[in-house]
């Protein structure tokens, strides 16, 4: 792809996003509840006080002007101050989203890694014994809700087995130094072994939970692609050229059959952003899904818009990078 | 005489679905010389295809070869192991199949897809060879196309490019599944052109599989005629484009259009090819046959009828 028209897909993504925080705006002021009210619940405030905050806060200003205020501020990367933390949100989310990405990255590498192998010898041995035994898995693996799944998990290996930590991230003592947030990135900078692995078993549970639901959609979704891919002209040429079983299956098939499967990882990426609120709760993750979900009962309204806005970034995003990697696999689409 | 390099004898293969056992092909028995071009010709499920996957090995189930010998150079191929069928394939059998557009992998160079052969089998400076070969078949610049994708080459070109393939490894025959099929009628014949180049060059043996007569009238010193997964009739291409002896042979002739004489009414054969599950034991023409006798009911052998030629016909 050109830079030109790099830069052209990349221009396309602001109406997008500019969408959204219109949506998350209009939506945040159409829930029911004052912020005011909320943060003076307890203190016996009177209607005067509580007026006196709402203009503090610009909560008595016209809806559109608040809005035209919101993303001015908002493209300069500020995004007012936290209610509860009294701090910037920026500085807040920014605390807290090395966890989640953390958690999300391992837990997008751990469907992957699961999911593309099981998905092409499910499809190779279609009808045979894994094939069935990794259709019933998958079923399992979709439905099963991720909260329970992982207190299962929890009481299983932390709980029972005591083999794995029960919540968190990190333990105390393990703590690497904080060069870029990131734990495991940090531990292995620090060079502290201690540090990787302590993070890598904390980190082990909620990713699978993570994880999982998605493994079971990508691994049906590969197995679909490849019987298809299997039935093509060409895999019958490279198989009459006398090519080993490895190469026509992992470079002539999977390289037309991965199409599918980035498509829908790119958008099942959405609902990772959305699957990491519950989990981080069950595992007491201190990431940014949990300061949402905080943020959303205490009516925490910059901190939800912000974070909001910085999850469609991302999907946004993440669909853009699938784009990319479908014109590597797919050089029809390549210009 | 000499050693025939490809000899199929009682040749079985069935498929096995759900409603009973297709017999795709059923008591096929053929051999091809060294250098020699043999024509198959049939319609679609006569079984033309489906005996050559069986001598490439590439019968998969629900399908199985039932019974029959493949003798191919001297080895017996029913049955070889897995790894020395992968040699053989592309290294001394290769083929080519009916639409390049589709054989051809879209998300792999060409280059790529030509010198992994080489790579495959071994055979060194597979780069420079692969230049070599695509040279041999006509597509210029080949060094610089080496990068290129299928979708970066015309219709020809990307059949050419499928030929150069089949050829790289200098096969002792290669099989030629409907090669003009996808193709324009001047691509058509640069392609068969093509191939009888380098067969011509190389010495290696051809087989056509086609349902053009007038395919297998230009190109090919002898002719197996197939029907409903048996061979009705074989022979020196002249003598049986010149005096069909089976019914069918002579339908499939009536039905091609004869541009020397155009005033000749073009008669389609009428009827069904038969399904192949629970045949009757006679004559599988039987149904469609203009010349049907109540003898024909009865199994029809095989018959020699006068040098190199077998008529499956009660009439002959």
């Amino acid at each position: 792809m050109s830079p030109s028209l790099l830069l052209h897909r990349l221009l396309q993504l602001l109406p997008v996003l500019l969408g959204v925080t219109v949506i998350v705006f209009g939506m945040m002021s159409l829930t029911p509840g004052d912020p005011a009210e909320t943060m003076l619940a307890n203190q016996n405030a009177t209607p005067a006080q509580i007026a006196t905050l709402r203009h503090d806060m610009g909560l008595d200003r016209s809806l559109p002007v608040r809005f035209a205020s919101f993303l001015t501020h908002a493209v300069q990367g500020d995004f007012g101050q936290s209610l509860f933390h009294h701090r910037p949100v920026a500085a807040v989310i920014a605390e807290r989203l090395p966890a989640t990405v953390e958690l999300s990255a391992a837990a997008l590498l751990f469907s992957l890694l699961l999911a593309i192998p099981l998905g092409v010898i499910a499809a190779v041995h279609r009808g045979g014994l894994l094939d069935r035994l990794a259709t019933v898995g998958s079923l399992f693996g979709v439905s099963l809700p991720g909260f329970w799944f992982g207190i299962l998990l929890l009481l299983v290996f932390a709980v029972d087995f005591r083999l794995l930590p029960v919540s968190g991230a990190i333990d105390y003592a393990s703590q690497p130094p904080t060069i870029t947030g990131f734990l495991i990135l940090d531990s292995l900078l620090a060079l502290r072994l201690d540090s990787l692995g302590n993070a890598l078993a904390h980190l082990l549970l909620p990713a699978i939970t993570l994880g999982l639901p998605m493994a079971a959609i990508l691994m049906r979704v590969t197995r679909a692609s490849m019987l298809e891919v299997l039935r093509q002209d060409y895999i019958t040429f490279a198989e009459a050229k006398g090519l080993s079983r490895a190469r026509i299956l992992g470079l002539h098939a999977l390289k037309n059959a991965l199409l599918p499967t980035i498509t829908v990882a790119a958008i099942e990426t959405g609902s990772l952003l959305g699957g990491n609120m519950v989990v981080e709760t069950v595992f007491g993750w201190p990431g940014l899904g949990r300061l949402v979900v905080e943020s959303i009962f205490a009516r925490n309204y910059p901190l939800v818009q912000a974070a909001v806005l910085l999850y469609a970034l991302t999907y946004v995003l993440v669909n853009f990078c699938a784009d990319l990697l479908y014109t590597v696999l797919n050089p029809r689409v390549r210009m | 005489m000499t050693e025939p390099l490809l000899e199929i004898t009682d040749l079985r293969v069935a498929f096995h679905a759900r409603h009973g056992k297709v017999r795709a092909v059923d008591g096929v028995s053929l051999t091809v010389a060294p250098g020699e071009c043999l024509g198959i010709v049939g319609e679609s499920g006569s079984g033309k295809s489906v005996t050559f996957a069986a001598v490439m090995g590439l019968i998969r189930p629900p399908g199985r070869i039932e019974a029959g010998r493949i003798r191919f150079a001297g080895r017996d191929l029913v049955g070889l192991d897995a790894a020395s069928y992968r040699q053989l394939r592309g290294r001394d059998i290769a083929m080519t199949l009916q639409d390049a557009q589709t054989s051809l992998n879209p998300a792999l160079t060409v280059g790529t897809q030509i010198i992994e052969v080489l790579a495959a089998h071994g055979e060194g400076n597979a780069r420079a060879r692969a230049v070599e070969m695509m040279t041999m078949v006509g597509i210029p610049a080949a060094e610089r196309r080496l990068g290129d994708y299928p979708h970066q080459f015309s219709g020809g070109m990307r059949q050419r490019m499928m030929v150069a393939i089949a050829l790289s490894c200098r096969p002792k025959l290669l099989i030629a599944d409907e090669p003009t099929t996808a193709l324009d009628v001047t691509i058509q014949a640069q392609v068969l052109e093509l191939i009888a180049s380098i067969r011509a060059k190389l010495g290696m043996s051809v087989v056509l599989i086609t349902h053009d007569l007038g395919v297998v009238a230009d190109y090919c010193d002898r002719v197996a005629v197939m029907y409903a997964g048996q061979i009705v009739e074989a022979g020196r291409t002249a003598d049986i484009i010149g005096s069909p002896r089976h019914p069918y042979t002579e339908g499939l002739l009536a039905s091609v259009p004869d541009l020397h004489n155009l005033d000749r009414p073009i008669r389609p054969i009428e009827g069904q090819v038969p399904d192949l599950i629970d045949l009757p034991p006679g004559c599988r023409f039987l149904p469609r046959c203009p010349k049907a006798r109540p003898d024909c009911a009865k199994p029809v052998p095989m018959r020699a009828v006068g040098e190199g030629r077998n008529v499956r016909c009660v009439l002959t």
